[in-house]
């Protein structure tokens, strides 16, 4: 057996290619919020790309009130030995000690959520810091652009978590395609600013203008319960799609998981998501958004 | 074999646009292959990186997995990366209980070999046939090659770490995977290498 000869570098581990490197190989794919091993079992049957380790869906959390954060470590460690797709867990924003455990346990991904109460007013984690790639949620581009600054591997909408409305994911969705492809008509005097007004580093404005998306994968979350709704997200540009607690808050999770993931994949195709559509018992009982006051609103947390 | 191929990309999951983009850049017409009759239609295919056990479940729902097999005894040629060389292995160490492959190359690939995304890493790797400068290869949650048949190319493994030695390139006859991600690198060496293989030049 051949062996080659010496490498030139060291291994470099936590760079921005790993992290967003790892960002990619998620793409195209359905990522499921689990709060027991049997239901992360339930989410890797169905085809899951990965699943999100919580103590409470977010229906849970608006039902219960309080202080949400980071889950018991014990319960993560629970869900990781359970499945061998990738695992991410939430850390409350700004709280980079939570982030610190959960990197110490092994999670693959962090998602620093508005779902969970925020730690911090003012800023949100340095995610630059970190071994882990991060994702945040965003509601518009410069949003997106600072979490991005700020070292996030991983864009997704915030939509409104917890509701089954799907109604603040699309309006997310759009504004941050709207606005990559306004920048794109933009001159370089202009750039400087469209920086400004976004609020974000030029530098980022420009690469995004000049790729015409982000620089990191843009996927989206909050508010989808049905098959159609991961589709619409997949076209309105989400390369993948977050379920929360559309699939174990709905009448057969296993079945609707199961089709959430085949209308990800052909979400360009009516007649599969019609027939993954059909006979899947009740979704998860949804919450008009004018009967949120704003205080019950997660996706105006983050700055 | 016609000057421009179609090199399909399997497009179940995972980061199939990155392999697009490299495979137009080196002059292939591609198509995505998510059906048995895309699948008819490409001279040759690249299997992305993503999540393993996810492609397979997809594959065998999608009636793919019969049609891929036929595809690789016919000889088409086929590169694998990373999840990719797990649907290209014959043998399977850390999978899920039902994870089927496409098999084809001899070899017993370990699934996260190198452990969990914390340890996710890049370095230079040298690889036999793309000239002397290490390939920049960037691993994220990737397997290792365990162990190969005599049919089996090696053509490069890691050095310099706890796992010096560990294969990392492998190829037999037309198959070809690498436990890394040249897609998601700027160095088009390895995609040039498999193009040349689908046209029937190396």
């Amino acid at each position: 057996m051949a062996t080659n000869a010496a490498n030139t570098t060291d291994n470099a581990v936590g760079t921005q290619r790993v992290k967003r490197g790892m960002a990619e190989q998620l793409k195209n794919g359905v990522i499921m919020d689990v709060v027991t091993p049997e239901q992360a079992k339930i989410a890797e049957d169905a085809g899951a790309v990965a699943v999100m380790a919580l103590e409470r869906v977010p229906a849970d959390i608006r039902k219960d009130g309080g202080v949400a954060r980071m889950s018991d470590p014990d319960m993560i460690d629970g869900i990781v030995e359970a499945v061998s797709i990738p695992v991410m867990a939430k850390v409350r924003i700004g709280h980079f000690v939570e982030a610190q455990v959960l990197e110490s346990l092994g999670v693959d991904f962090i998602d620093e959520s508005e779902v969970l109460t925020p730690a911090d007013e003012a800023y949100h984690i340095d995610k630059w810091a970190f071994t882990v790639p991060f994702v945040c949620g965003a509601t518009n581009l410069g949003e997106a652009l600072r979490r991005i600054a700020e070292g996030a591997a991983m864009i997704r909408s915030k939509g409104e978590a917890g509701t089954g409305n799907v109604v603040e994911a699309t309006r997310h969705m759009r504004s941050i395609s709207g606005e990559i492809r306004r920048l794109g008509t933009l001159d370089e005097p202009e750039l400087f600013g469209a920086a400004k007004e976004l609020r974000a580093p030029y530098e980022i404005v420009k690469e995004v203008a000049r790729l015409g998306k982000l620089p990191v994968p843009l996927f989206s979350a909050g508010g989808v319960a049905t098959p159609a709704d991961a589709a619409l997200m997949r076209q309105l540009g989400a390369q993948s799609v977050f379920v929360g607690s559309g699939i174990f808050k709905s009448g057969d999770p296993a079945r609707r998981a199961d089709a959430i993931v085949q209308a990800t994949l052909h979400y360009e195709d009516p007649a599969v998501i019609a027939r993954v559509s059909r006979g899947l018992g009740e979704a998860m009982v949804g919450i008009n958004l004018d009967e949120l006051s704003d205080s019950q609103r997660y996706a105006g947390r983050g700055w | 074999m016609t000057a421009s191929p179609t090199i399909g990309v399997l497009a179940l999951q995972g980061d199939v646009a990155e392999h697009t983009h490299m495979l137009r850049d080196l002059g292939a017409r591609t198509a995505r292959v998510l059906s048995a009759e895309q699948l008819d239609t490409v001279d040759g295919l690249v299997i992305p990186g993503g999540e393993s056990t996810t492609m397979s479940k997809l594959a065998v729902r999608y009636d793919l997995m019969k049609p891929l097999r036929e595809r690789v005894a016919d000889g088409m040629p086929v590169y694998g990366t990373c999840a990719g060389m797990i649907m290209l292995a014959d043998r399977v160490l850390g999978g899920t209980a039902d994870q089927e492959t496409v098999g084809g190359i001899d070899m017993t690939v370990r699934r996260n070999a190198f452990g969990r995304q914390t340890e996710s890493f890049e370095t230079g790797v040298r690889i036999d046939g793309i000239g002397d400068d290490p390939f920049d290869a960037v691993f994220i949650r990737a397997p290792w090659v365990e162990s190969v048949g005599p049919e089996v190319a090696v053509l490069g493994s890691v050095t310099g770490t706890d796992e010096a030695g560990r294969i990392v390139a492998v190829r037999q006859g037309g198959l070809m995977a690498t436990s890394f991600h040249p897609e998601l690198t700027g160095d088009t060496r390895i995609h040039r290498l498999f193009v040349d293989i689908v046209k029937g030049h190396a």
